[in-house]
């Protein structure tokens, strides 16, 4: 039972698009037969991701999100990458709540939250180029919806 | 807004929307925080009934209204919160500040 398929999604870094980039990825997670609650957690973990890149990345400004899918077995990776800003100290910024935008009420959980919903976080950066959040969450279903 | 939000007395009520997240807290922040000035708001209920989700984005607009309503001796609580929301507000801590009840409390003084 070879399982791989991959899928990318390009689009405005405007807040509007939070929503869709969520719907779009449980979408195609729906193939891996997941659970309520690891739809959920992929959900939330990618809008941290998509609202940093938006927040932070960009800073409000219109440019391109790019999420890259890839289902391997049973596991999914997502990458969120951006050609924003950057970050200066990756570590500092992963810890809890920690954030550089206090003055909008940023909670500073961002990463904190990834990290939680998902099996694994690493966090690509450079200043001046841009980011590259990459996740991956095991799904525990084993019975596959579409293929076999 | 409109139909998201009711004024009683002091107290405001805030029917979130289906999803509390960075897009739709901007709008719901912006709102509010007119309502809270206006009307001498001392109360905020923050009432989930139909949401199912919520990002950090959520934590940083309800620990903002929070942080603002503290400072002029008011109070913030939660109610109708499912499973899921009630996950998020014990991740980020902000359950050991505001109060979660599972409807308006009758007895108490807030409304």
């Amino acid at each position: 039972m070879s399982v791989e398929n991959e899928m990318k999604l390009e689009f405005d870094s405007r807040s509007c698009n939070e929503g869709f980039a969520r719907v779009a990825v449980a979408a195609f997670l729906t193939q891996m037969n997941p659970t309520l609650e690891e739809v959920a957690d992929v959900k939330t973990a990618l809008s941290e991701a998509v609202t940093n890149a938006i927040i932070h990345g960009y800073e409000g400004k219109v440019n391109k999100i790019t999420i890259l899918c890839h289902i391997r077995q049973q596991t999914i990776e997502i990458e969120v990458m951006d050609q924003g800003v950057g970050i200066q100290n990756v570590e500092e910024a992963m810890e809890p709540l920690f954030t550089t935008k206090s003055d909008c009420e940023r909670a500073g959980m961002g990463f904190s939250f990834m990290e939680a919903f998902m099996d694994s976080l690493q966090v690509q950066s450079e200043p001046g180029k841009g980011t590259c959040v990459k996740m991956t969450k095991k799904i525990l279903r084993t019975e596959n919806k579409y293929e076999r | 807004m409109g139909n998201n939000f009711k004024v009683t007395g002091t107290s405001l009520t805030i029917y979130l929307p289906a999803e509390v997240d960075h897009h739709n807290a901007e709008a719901l922040k912006n709102d509010a925080d007119r309502l809270i000035q206006n009307q001498n708001i001392r109360c905020i209920i923050f009432d989930f009934a139909q949401t199912n989700f919520m990002d950090s984005s959520g934590i940083g607009m309800i620990m903002g209204r929070y942080k603002n309503l503290r400072f002029m001796g008011g109070n913030v609580i939660a109610i109708r919160v499912n499973e899921r929301i009630r996950r998020i507000l014990t991740m980020s801590g902000i359950y050991k500040v505001i109060d979660i009840y599972e409807d308006i409390p009758q007895q108490s003084k807030l409304l």
